[in-house]
């Protein structure tokens, strides 16, 4: 495309204006967008290319997918927005197959009346997460929708990566015995964005730990090409991803209160709220569950690596035919871990 | 966490369960009542039943205000939003109770009531001021650890002149439920209860005062505990010991907040507000004289029943629900034929299996793997 030749005389208005059905429409307002803050964003031969689709040279061997929708509110928030959050959630979908992410699409649902101010803090954020994760954003869609049919910005993407030969990382690997390792602290993107939902603001120094993990993975790869299982425990938190886990694999799981590693920010923040950081959502955490021997050499490649710094053996997979997680208190009894039901809610008093 | 990580300490709790289980006397059984949901929670998550003697047998009261509340009143609270379209604000836990009809508040929000989950009372008032031309109606729900704060919010509401804003009162009593449980025929024979775990934040207000009739009256002793696990530690050990020197007195474990008159311009508050309702029903204990608190004329205005007409509702739980006997301590959450199956914290049936705090979600949640050992 021609960029010295514009279809349009003015400029988007970054600092007052608002995002109109026209954006959405498929017309110049629609390319104006595209041209303005999309392509000057995220900047790449792909997008610029202007087709209906990227067209993309992959490496041979099996490819891992995913998508994830991101409806996030607030939409900004300590730590990040929903564009780092779009970016990061799908890089860490593909990367938990072991993948190396190549590859990102974007669809945007946009809501009449959004400043457009917002929607360029948001896209550059975006655009920022990817070239950081060196994961492009190579094609994508935006749709307006009429003011009250939407929260603002939904963002929905798509990533795909390839599998390095010899790694099966799947739900459903864990044996009884295999160690059970997380890459971090947990709860601090639930408590981050709870702390300024409308309603709920109290004074938190928490942030979202919002990051890609994939490099992470990579080295823990390259250490043990054997890894059983990875999963990026988000919504529903540790608790709600060990129990998917156990129920894949038909085992059960043993881990130990003292080890799991929580914050003084999010364990506080927990306990007035009546929460348990458990269930609380991370976006740049990771489990791994591995054969014993390998959990030394994982736990030292995490913990060299940034993102794993307070990385921690948690406990054991065990045999059990009810596929319970129980877990043994930092107070010496034992209990179930089970899935988070329903929404969390504080309770009473 | 300061002042917290000393009340759940693993060494001293290792301490003071080789003391309970010296003390024990283990000829005999000590059945405790453990009145409150927040005990109730505080012993499932922490696996305290795992550090006492098998002859404690620590028995889940009714004191959780979701726990009791019958099903007419959600009934009622749905009519509010879904008929009378205000917008509804209650507290987390009620948006999941069960209603009449497989509805509950969170269905009824699917089903376009604007029903909206508040922190504080502080926030319902928020609510109320900023929506000058809506008609908010706070759920008042809880014992009497809430009901000051709601106190509050009316006086709050009619200095500041809110006539848009009115409570739905749902707010009981503690002493008159440990009185019927202490009046109910099966504490004739031998499952009788030995002594109870008084509440925590409930005494906060009340003071422990209140509690003494049980001691002299049907010779039961109790012991005020906190909600951390070594409160609850303490007080069984304390109950040990009167159990076991044949006492029956009221003691006071939670002595960093309190005292034996509680609370007084709590308490002044809430008269100021509150009448005692002639009856109510709660939810498995049936209907129980003055257990229960209605705003008074002199503020009849902000109340909601009298606002919107409300009827009565009454509506009868499920045949098989063995809620009744469970919040009584009759029966295990495990001898109810619907737990675990029909019943479930995604789908619950009765009560119980809705806050954290019952006793049939906390066994569900917690504890079950002791049922298949």
């Amino acid at each position: 495309m021609n960029r010295a030749r514009k279809d349009w005389s003015h400029p988007l208005d970054f600092r007052d204006g608002r995002v109109d059905m026209t954006h959405g429409s498929g017309g110049r307002a629609m390319a104006q967008l595209i041209d303005e803050l999309f392509l000057e964003a995220f900047d790449n031969r792909w997008l610029r290319a202007l087709n209906d689709q990227a067209c993309l040279d992959v490496p041979a061997g099996r490819l891992a997918m995913a998508t994830d929708a991101h409806v996030v509110s607030p939409l900004f928030f300590p730590g990040g927005d929903i564009g780092s959050l779009s970016v990061h959630g799908t890089i860490n979908d593909v990367a938990m197959a072991g993948a190396r992410p190549l590859y990102l699409a974007a669809a945007f649902v946009l809501e009449e009346g959004f400043a457009l101010a917002d929607l360029r803090r948001i896209v550059q954020s975006m655009a920022r997460a990817a070239r950081e994760a060196r994961v492009p954003v190579v094609t994508g869609d935006t749709k307006v929708v009429q003011a009250g049919k939407g929260d603002g910005v939904f963002i929905t993407t798509t990533g795909i990566g390839v599998i390095p030969d010899g790694v099966e990382i799947a739900g459903a690997r864990a044996r009884p015995g295999d160690r059970i390792l997380v890459s971090g602290t947990l709860g601090e993107h639930g408590v981050a964005v709870m702390a300024c939902r409308e309603g709920l603001e109290f004074a938190s120094s928490v942030r979202s730990d919002t990051a890609a993990l994939h490099e992470l993975v990579a080295a823990m790869v390259d250490t043990a090409p054997g890894i059983h299982v990875l999963r990026d425990p988000t919504r529903g938190g540790l608790a709600t991803t060990l129990n998917e886990i156990a129920r894949a694999s038909d085992v059960g799981m043993m881990i130990d209160e003292a080890r799991v590693p929580v914050s003084e920010g999010v364990a506080a923040a927990c306990e007035f709220l009546g929460l348990d950081p458990l269930y609380v959502a991370n976006e740049g955490k990771l489990v791994c569950i591995c054969a014993a021997e390998d959990a030394g050499r994982v736990l030292g490649a995490m913990r060299a690596h940034s993102l794993g710094a307070d990385a921690a053996l948690i406990g054991e997979v065990v045999a059990d035919p009810n596929c319970f997680v129980q877990m043994q208190t930092a107070l010496g009894g034992r209990r179930i871990v089970d899935w988070l039901s329903g929404e969390q809610l504080p309770r009473i008093c | 966490m300061k002042y917290i990580d000393e009340f759940r300490d693993a060494g001293s709790a290792r301490g003071l369960a080789a003391a309970i289980a010296r003390e024990t006397d283990a000829s005999r059984e000590y059945r405790i009542m453990e009145f409150c949901g927040g005990h109730t929670h505080a012993i499932s998550r922490y696996g305290i039943a795992d550090l006492l003697p098998a002859n404690i047998r620590l028995i889940h009261g009714p004191g959780c205000p979701v726990c009791v509340l019958p099903m007419g009143r959600i009934d009622s609270a749905i009519e509010l939003a879904l008929e009378h379209k205000v917008m509804l604000l209650v507290y987390g836990d009620c948006l999941r109770l069960p209603a009449s009809a497989g509805m509950s508040l969170m269905q009824a929000r699917a089903r376009g009531a604007d029903v909206r989950m508040v922190y504080s009372t502080q926030d319902a008032l928020r609510f109320a001021r900023d929506n000058p031309r809506r008609e908010v109606v706070f759920f008042a729900i809880g014992f009497e650890t809430t009901t000051p704060a709601t106190a509050v919010a009316v006086l709050q509401a009619e200095r500041d002149g809110l006539a848009n804003f009115s409570v739905f009162c749902n707010h009981v009593l503690t002493p008159p439920a440990i009185e019927h449980i202490l009046g109910s025929p099966s504490q004739a024979g031998d499952v009788a209860l030995d002594g109870f775990i008084g509440p925590a934040h409930v005494s906060t207000v009340i003071g422990s005062r209140p509690y003494e009739r049980f001691a002299t009256d049907y010779g039961k002793p109790l012991v005020i505990a906190g909600f951390e696990p070594l409160d609850v530690m303490q007080a069984i050990r304390m109950l040990v010991a009167q159990l076991n020197e044949g006492r029956a007195e009221v003691e006071n474990e939670f002595t960093r907040a309190v005292t034996r008159d509680g609370n007084l311009k709590a308490q002044r508050l809430c008269a100021q507000v509150f009448e005692l309702r002639e009856a109510f029903e709660w939810r498995g204990l049936g209907v129980l004289a003055s257990s229960a608190l209605r705003l008074n004329e002199r503020y009849r205005g902000f109340d909601a029943e009298a606002r919107f007409r409300l009827a009565a509702r009454s509506a009868p739980d499920h045949k098989a629900c063995e809620c009744g006997a469970i919040l009584r301590g009759s029966k295990r959450p495990s001898e109810c034929r619907l737990f675990g199956t029909a019943c479930t914290p995604e789908r619950p049936m009765g009560s119980c299996m809705v806050s954290s705090e019952g006793a049939c979600a906390a066994h569900y949640s917690y504890g079950r793997f002791r049922d298949a050992a």
